[in-house]
């Protein structure tokens, strides 16, 4: 038996390939959403992945440093390091701002780092250019992401650094680059404030009798002093020894040194199931739109080309054609079209990918079920076709 | 009297039920001998759409006997279990218009039928090229139906109701878009074809051209046969 679906198709291609190719650039959106959501929970993963951390300490009753504001003493570390089970624990904070080289400014994570070298937590594990910061002030590692090039001179807030070492793949969990720079001119950067602002500042201290005894000489100083400096990071970043469970060595820290603990699967989630929670709903909705606007048009097209045919299928009917063979014959053309939009939207998706400014991550797996889902909206949007043609009176084909 | 060919006998359909009942066929009698080509006519609304698509098993007549070939498929109800089998392979259909699936050629618009009934493709097409070389379009075997002139479209829509080899062909206005010469030349090729396969042909018909070239003639008239014999003209 002759495929009459597929001697229909090639009747009529260039309205199959015309109508394939839209369907296709919507599905190319369809994946493209999916792989939107699924760039932002790797991005959440990477961010963990790269702090090198088993155990995020953060300020109690927070959900710090990542997905709330969290600030503990930074001499906290040190008290925690001598914990049971910590192997490694250093301060870093985290500051998403703008960070401008020359006329341009790009948005960044910019993440202050602890002394240290390749390997301790916070640090870029791997760079592709250039050397890792070496000295205590006014050098940076950059994402490639930021545009910048080794050498390249930065400006946060006021002071400049230079670029002397280049990583990939270090973002937030908003997908914005990081820019490493040393601890000190982190905190520095977090709360420094404008030459205008510390003279007023001043002023106000100095008129302050309480601040300004003419018997204390000294106080003035230390006070202003205070109030210039930043003590604080946003968390201590810790990696425990092989021999412990992340269980063992967090517990610890919550009871003794009142401060919250993540591990990785809480920070995971927080990252997952808080941080990127809306955006995850948002794009669901875009994807169940996008589906329910796919459905419409396949159903709208195998209607049409339905209809066209009415008084084929009428002849097909009253010459003897089964009922299954004319359903069949619409199934495999509104199967055809979802393969032929697939095809056209996996390629437009594969392609658009790298053009957008988050990262986009399409997975195999998504793309598996994409197909079927694209098959399963054309099995279903050809039902009113095929309700349709099956009500279709074989007597229509006799006149009268 | 049963046999070959057609036999119909107290044919009767009502539509609908109670004071809106109308009924459209009223006892209709007709008997079509194989190799024979009758025409059926009659004015609008006198029924012989209705009678043709009884005969066609396409609608359920009300009340009668129809027999074709040796079998009674008709005797107060349906005697065949599957009516769509029995047009494809017992009943010969020609459209007023071919018809034809726009989306096959031209030899397997023919080779349709006889595919749909479990035949190889190759033995289908096979047959359906012996019967367009016996309609001369065998040349137009390759063509799609919207590069054939009408004459043509009409000669392979007669062809596929005869590729089954059907012991009855059902044609509706064979002829109506159609000139003289080719109304004239399909006529011939009915006759010619149902003397061939000694095919019972009932032609439903308006057209004055070829109603003298009828041996047998049926009018039917506010659903009610009236036998006649025809002139039986030559269609040259």
């Amino acid at each position: 038996m002759i495929s009459l679906a597929g001697r229909d198709i090639l009747h009529a291609w260039g309205k199959f390939i015309f109508t394939g190719v839209g369907l296709g650039l919507l599905i190319g959106v369809t994946l493209t959403m999916a792989g939107v959501y699924r760039g932002m929970v790797d991005d959440g993963k990477v961010l963990l992945d790269n702090s090198g951390a088993d155990l995020w300490v953060v300020q109690k009753d927070t959900l710090g440093p990542y997905a709330e504001s969290s600030s503990i003493p930074d001499d906290l570390w040190r008290s925690i390091r001598t914990m049971p089970g910590v192997a490694e624990a250093v301060n870093v904070t985290y500051l998403t701002m703008q960070v401008v080289k020359g006329s341009k400014d790009v948005r960044a994570m910019v993440v202050g780092i602890t002394a240290g070298e390749a390997g301790t937590p916070g640090w870029p594990p791997q760079l592709v250019a250039g050397r890792q910061i070496t000295r205590s002030h006014y050098e940076a590692v950059a994402d490639i992401a930021t545009g910048f090039q080794l050498g390249d001179v930065l400006k946060i807030r006021r002071n400049h650094y230079t670029v002397v070492g280049l990583t990939r793949r270090m973002v937030s969990s908003s997908g914005d680059p990081m820019v490493f720079i040393p601890l000190k001119d982190a905190q520095e950067a977090q709360f420094l404030k404008d030459n205008d602002a510390i003279l007023m500042q001043r002023r106000r201290t100095e008129a302050n009798p309480a601040f300004n005894r003419p018997g204390v000489p000294g106080l003035l100083d230390a006070v202003i002093a205070s109030q210039t400096s930043n003590s604080s990071v946003n968390a201590v970043l810790v990696r425990i020894q092989p021999e412990f469970s992340q269980k063992e060595v967090a517990e610890p820290i919550r009871r003794w040194k009142r401060l919250t603990v993540y591990d990785r699967a809480q920070m995971e989630s927080i990252l997952v199931g808080k941080l990127i929670a809306t955006s995850a709903k948002q794009i669901g909705m875009f994807l169940v739109i996008l589906a329910l606007v796919s459905a419409a048009i396949v159903a709208f097209i195998i209607y049409t080309l339905t209809m066209d045919k009415i008084r084929e299928i009428a002849v097909l009917k009253l010459i003897g054609t089964r009922n299954r063979t004319i359903a069949w014959m619409i199934l495999q053309q509104a199967l055809v079209l979802g393969v032929i939009g697939f095809v056209v939207g996996k390629i437009s998706a594969t392609f658009a990918a790298p053009l957008f400014p988050k990262y986009v991550l399409l997975t195999p797996a998504d793309s598996v079920l994409g197909f079927f889902a694209v098959l399963a909206i054309c099995v279903l949007s050809s039902i009113v076709a095929i309700r349709m043609a099956l009500k279709v009176d074989p007597a229509e084909a006799i006149g009268g | 009297m049963a046999g070959k060919g057609i036999h119909i006998e107290g044919l009767s359909k009502r539509y609908g039920e109670g004071d809106t009942a109308v009924l459209a066929l009223k006892d209709v009698n007709m008997h079509v001998a194989p190799g024979e080509v009758v025409g059926l006519i009659g004015p609008s609304g006198s029924g012989k759409s209705t009678l043709l698509k009884c005969l066609g098993a396409v609608i359920d007549p009300t009340a009668g006997r129809m027999v074709l070939g040796d079998e009674v498929i008709f005797d107060g109800g349906w005697k065949v279990r599957d009516l769509r089998a029995l047009r494809r392979d017992k009943i010969g259909f020609v459209f007023q218009a071919p018809y034809l699936i726009p989306f096959l050629d031209v030899t397997d618009n023919v080779a349709l039928l006889p595919m749909l009934a479990g035949m190889p493709n190759d033995e289908a097409r096979t047959r359906a090229l012996e019967l367009l070389t016996a309609l001369d379009v065998q040349h137009r075997a390759k063509a799609m139906p919207s590069q054939l002139s009408g004459g043509e479209q009409q000669r392979v829509a007669i062809a596929r109701g005869l590729v089954n080899r059907p012991p009855v062909i059902l044609a509706d206005e064979p002829t109506a878009p159609l000139d003289s010469v080719r109304a004239m030349a399909v006529i011939r090729i009915l006759n010619d074809m149902a003397q061939r396969f000694q095919t019972a042909v009932i032609v439903v018909t308006h057209d004055e051209k070829i109603i003298p070239t009828f041996k047998r003639i049926y009018h039917i008239r506010d659903g009610i046969t009236h036998e006649e014999v025809g002139e039986g003209r030559r269609f040259d």
